[in-house]
Parts: structure tokens; C-alpha cells; sequence
């Protein structure tokens, strides 16, 4: 079984007949970084807050590491939009509150050494101590990062968390993103916007439908290997293959996807014929 | 900036050293020296020997008065000479235990009305009728069932000042952003954890400002209330020196009512600082 197993999952709001979505079926093993790709309005945030235990779905089930989800917790680390920090507290003191809030048994120094480590991983070691209406929104959005990191969650979520960055920032904390899991093997979920950014950081894409009744239309498993930097990513004939597939599919497949009655997408994998390019493949 | 504040600093003096001058033009003696004299007759007749002049204190009165009462703040020759120190002490005592007492309902009544939609539409209509009722009018109420003039004071300045309050926190619990609330909720934090450090920090300068209002009303209600009530504070100061016909101390006492006022307003504005925060 799956690390995480998602089961027909779907959601309505009342009074409104038809699901904003149904039947979405994925599952995620450990140490994977999936993305979900689809239009405003499919459900991305709603399955990343059931996931969260943020939201409730209407029908499915949830199970991570072979329990059903029930509720929100700290074996889940969540990464919000709009970075959701505490603007009284500093930016330390922001991490801190997740930590203690994980290892309520710790000594101040402990949480305080954790915190650091985690806000120097990001990069921020020299701003410990600011507010974070101080900080910049590519900085801001670091010390969500951090703060979700810090408490060693089983899994990530993260709920397009470059959004609202410049091009410039985004492409600076995908790297360090990128590092930072790739040296804890934590097991991720991203929603984004960006069909780069998925190219880069994930495994596997998941891609919806529009809805309403969005459903997982297909997985797109990433061909590139798994070191790869932004740099030398657009060098590879596959990521082309790739991020034509991905581009098609939002542009005109994503309104008018295949029969309902598929229940289990179907994977694809876009340019895997392509040879690999030597310098990837070092 | 530096020079603007200078500027307005200067137009104050200015506008200041204006209306006494005004006052003092205003107050001069100006009778004939025949109504003088027939005044003094007056006045012989009436066996009271010379004349005062009654009308308008003019400032270098109030000057005296105010010299007068700050050189023996603190004297205590009975219930009708007291030093205004020993007065002021009497409204603030009252008005820190009413506001305390407030404090002590509205701030945990406002949680929980803040936190509950349903609590919150249930409360309203009681709430929204009992908001405009001027404190005043409870004290007939408070004196007959709690039977003691002090109390009933105090007990005016808490009904006073627990509205805003209530309302403010209120409002500021139930507006937490919602993403903080979420935080919170992922990390489960405890309920009580949660009130202290989250929904407490965020909803402070709402509350602070529920506080200043309150403390606003109670500073103005005191007055009123201990005229009303007699024995000690700066109202009951002011009603007997209104008794005594003694004005430079009425408006003695009116000066030290709006600088004591301010104060407090200052101190709110400072604690507001203290909790406030930019997103």
C-alpha cells in the first residue's frame, strides 16, 4: 500500500448539485514530490485542505501511513499562500511556535537551536529576529517554509506557495526548495500554476479537469532524472516533450477530458523514447 | 516634520496667550465710579461692608486657585476641605475598580461571544438595548439594591465601560484571519494555547481600542456620578464648590478633570502601540 492512498474522493456544497469534483483517485509514496496542475475552480485547494484536515471531503477516503486522516495534525506540515505567519511575532519566534507545538516536552534552547537550523536552511539566518512585515514576500514565504519544515512533518503540503512571487524570487526558492528536499527525502504534495516549476520539482503531475465534476484526468510521471537544476533543465529534449504535454493538456484537453467512467487516470510518460542528454545523465 | 511641529507648537501658545487675553479684557471691573458708589451704599445697607465683584472670575484668579490647591494637594481638614490629590484619588479608585471589574466580564463574555456565532446573534438584542442606556440612569437602580453610595459608583463605571469593551473583543476574536486560525489548527495547538497566543495577540488592538473608548466614558461618567453621590472625588468637588460659590475652583477642577482625561487617553494610546502590528 501507498504512503498515501487517495480514494474516490469528492466534494459538494450544498445546494449545488453538481460535485466540484468526484472519483479523484492518486496516491503518493514516500519521499515522492507530486504537484496537482489544473484551471482556477477544479478543487486543487479543497483535496490539499482535506488532505490537511483542513476541509472536509464530502465523499472518499484519506489514508496516509495507514491511517485514515481524520482532522488536521502534525505529521502533516502545511505551506499556505499568502504564508499565514504571525505578524506580532518575529520570524524566529513564528518557527518556534511550531516547534514547541510539535515537542512540547523540549527545552527552550532545543527549540530555539531547531528553529535556527531550519530558517538557516532557508537562508534566512541573518533576519531571525525581524518582524516579518519587515521581510520581504519571497522572504516571507521562506519562513512558511521553514516553520512547516521544522516540525519534521510526514508529509508536505504546500498550496501554491510561489504564487504571488516575481519571476526572479520564484526561481530562487524553487532551487532551494528543490535542495532542501532532495537532502530530507520528504515526501511532498504542491499545488501550482506553473508548469515549470511542477517540471522541476516533481516525480509525478497530477492533471485535472476543469469543473465542476473535475477529476484527475491523467499522471504525467516527470522523465527527467532526478537531479536536475533549473539551469540545465530546458536543455534536455524531453523536458520539451514534457512541458509540450502539460501545456496541451491545459490549453485544450483539461474542458473536455476523457470518458467519466475511467476511474483510475491512466499514466503518461512524455518523452521517455528521448534519449537522456549526457550532462542529466552524469 | 521637525520645523511642522515646532509651527503648531507655536500656534497653540499663540492661540492660548489669545483666549486669556480675551478672558482678561472680558472680566475687568468696568463699573462707573456712581454705580460703584451706589453699589457700596448698597452693600452698607446690607451690612456686608466692602463690595465684591461678582460676575466672571478673570484668569489671574483661576491662576490663584490653581496655585492655591497644587501647593496642598494632599490635605484633609474634613468631608467639605479636602486637597484635590486626595479627590482625584477617590475617581481613579473608582473608576479602576469599575474598569477592572469590566475588564474582569467583558474581556472572557467577549471570547466566547467572539468564538460562537450562536452565542453572539443570541446576545445581541440585549446587548444592542442595553448599550445606549446612559450609566446615570442605573443609579436609582444600583443605589436602592446595592444600598451603598460607594459601590453604586463603582458599580456605574462597570456598566459604563463593559460595552465597548465587550463589543471590541467580540469583533476582534471573531475577526481573526482565518489562515492564523489554520496555523494554529495544523499545529494542534491546544484551546487555551490557542486563545493566548494567537487569537489574543491578533484581536489585542481592537480590544485596547474597546478599553480606550471605555475608559473615555468612564472618565466622563465619574463626574457626573459623583455629583450625584456626594462625600469624595473631583465630581463631588465640583458640585460643592458650585455650592460655595466658589467658581475659580469649579474651573480649577474642570482643568484638572480634562488633564487627568488626557492622561489616561495617553496611556491607552501607548498600550494601543504596545500591541499593535503591521501585516
Amino acid at each position: 500500500m501507498a504512503f498515501l492512498q487517495v480514494d474516490n474522493l469528492a466534494k459538494s456544497y450544498t445546494g449545488n448539485d453538481a460535485p466540484v469534483f468526484e472519483n479523484v483517485n492518486f496516491s503518493i509514496e514516500k519521499g515522492e514530490f507530486v504537484c496537482i496542475i489544473g484551471h482556477s475552480g477544479c478543487g486543487k485547494t479543497t483535496i490539499l485542505n482535506a488532505l490537511a484536515g483542513l476541509e472536509n471531503a464530502s465523499a472518499g477516503n484519506l489514508i496516509m501511513d495507514g491511517r485514515e486522516v481524520v482532522g488536521p495534525g502534525l505529521d502533516r506540515g502545511v505551506v499556505f499562500q499568502s504564508h499565514a505567519l504571525m505578524p506580532w511575532m518575529s520570524v524566529i519566534d513564528n518557527v518556534k511556535f511550531g516547534v514547541r507545538s510539535r515537542w512540547p516536552d523540549w527545552s527552550k534552547a532545543q527549540i530555539e537551536a531547531q528553529a535556527t537550523q531550519y530558517l538557516e536552511m532557508v537562508g534566512l539566518g541573518h533576519a531571525l529576529h525581524k518582524k516579518p512585515s519587515m521581510l520581504s514576500g519571497g522572504m516571507k514565504q521562506r519562513v512558511g517554509i521553514a516553520r512547516a519544515f521544522a516540525i519534521q512533518p510526514k508529509m508536505l503540503l504546500l498550496d501554491e506557495p510561489f504564487g504571488a512571487l516575481d519571476a526572479l524570487t520564484r526561481g530562487t526558492i524553487q532551487d532551494e526548495l528543490l535542495k532542501i528536499v532532495q537532502a530530507t527525502e520528504q515526501t511532498v504534495f504542491m499545488i501550482t500554476h506553473d508548469v515549470d516549476e511542477a517540471i522541476l520539482l516533481s516525480d509525478r503531475i497530477l492533471l485535472m479537469s476543469n469543473g465542476p465534476r473535475a477529476r484527475i484526468a491523467e499522471i504525467v510521471q516527470v522523465t527527467l532524472p532526478r537531479r536536475r537544476t533549473r539551469h540545465d533543465m530546458h536543455h534536455d529534449p524531453r523536458f520539451y516533450r514534457i512541458r509540450n504535454h502539460l501545456v496541451d493538456f491545459l490549453v485544450s484537453r483539461s474542458k473536455d477530458p476523457k470518458p467519466a467512467g475511467e476511474i483510475h487516470p491512466p499514466v503518461v510518460r512524455p518523452g521517455e523514447d528521448e534519449p537522456l542528454t549526457a550532462s542529466l545523465a552524469a | 516634520m521637525k520645523n511642522e511641529h515646532w509651527k503648531s507648537l507655536l500656534l497653540s501658545v499663540v492661540l492660548f496667550a489669545f483666549f486669556i487675553g480675551v478672558w482678561f479684557v472680558a472680566t475687568q471691573p468696568k463699573e462707573s465710579a456712581q454705580q460703584a458708589a451706589a453699589q457700596d451704599e448698597y452693600a452698607a445697607l446690607m451690612g456686608k461692608g466692602a463690595a465684591k465683584s461678582g460676575g466672571f472670575p478673570p484668569p489671574q484668579e483661576i491662576g490663584k486657585a490653581i496655585v492655591t490647591h497644587l501647593s496642598d494637594p494632599f490635605k484633609d481638614n474634613g468631608p467639605n476641605d479636602k486637597g484635590i490629590a486626595i479627590q482625584l484619588g477617590h475617581s481613579l479608585g473608582r473608576v479602576g475598580l469599575g474598569f477592572a471589574l469590566a475588564i474582569l466580564v467583558a474581556l472572557p463574555l467577549g471570547f466566547t461571544i467572539g468564538m460562537s456565532p450562536l452565542l453572539h446573534r443570541a446576545l445581541d438584542p440585549f446587548i444592542q438595548v442595553l448599550k445606549p442606556i446612559s450609566p446615570l440612569a442605573w443609579m436609582p437602580l444600583a443605589l436602592y439594591t446595592i444600598k451603598d453610595s460607594d459601590l453604586s459608583g463603582i458599580f456605574v463605571i462597570f456598566i459604563c465601560s463593559v460595552w465597548p469593551m465587550l463589543i471590541n473583543t467580540a469583533f476582534g476574536v471573531a475577526n481573526v484571519r482565518k489562515d492564523w486560525l489554520n496555523v494554529a489548527r495544523t499545529l494542534e495547538v491546544k484551546p487555551l494555547r490557542k486563545a493566548l497566543t494567537v487569537i489574543l495577540p491578533a484581536a489585542a488592538p481592537t480590544i485596547l481600542t474597546g478599553m480606550r473608548i471605555s475608559m473615555g466614558i468612564a472618565w466622563l461618567v465619574i463626574v457626573a456620578a459623583e455629583m450625584l453621590v456626594g462625600g469624595t472625588g473631583v465630581g463631588y468637588f465640583v458640585w460643592n464648590e458650585w455650592n460655595n460659590l466658589a467658581l475659580p475652583n469649579v474651573i480649577f477642577a474642570i482643568l484638572v478633570i480634562g488633564v487627568v482625561g488626557m492622561i489616561l487617553d495617553r496611556c491607552f494610546a501607548g498600550l494601543q502601540k504596545l500591541v499593535s502590528y503591521t501585516e
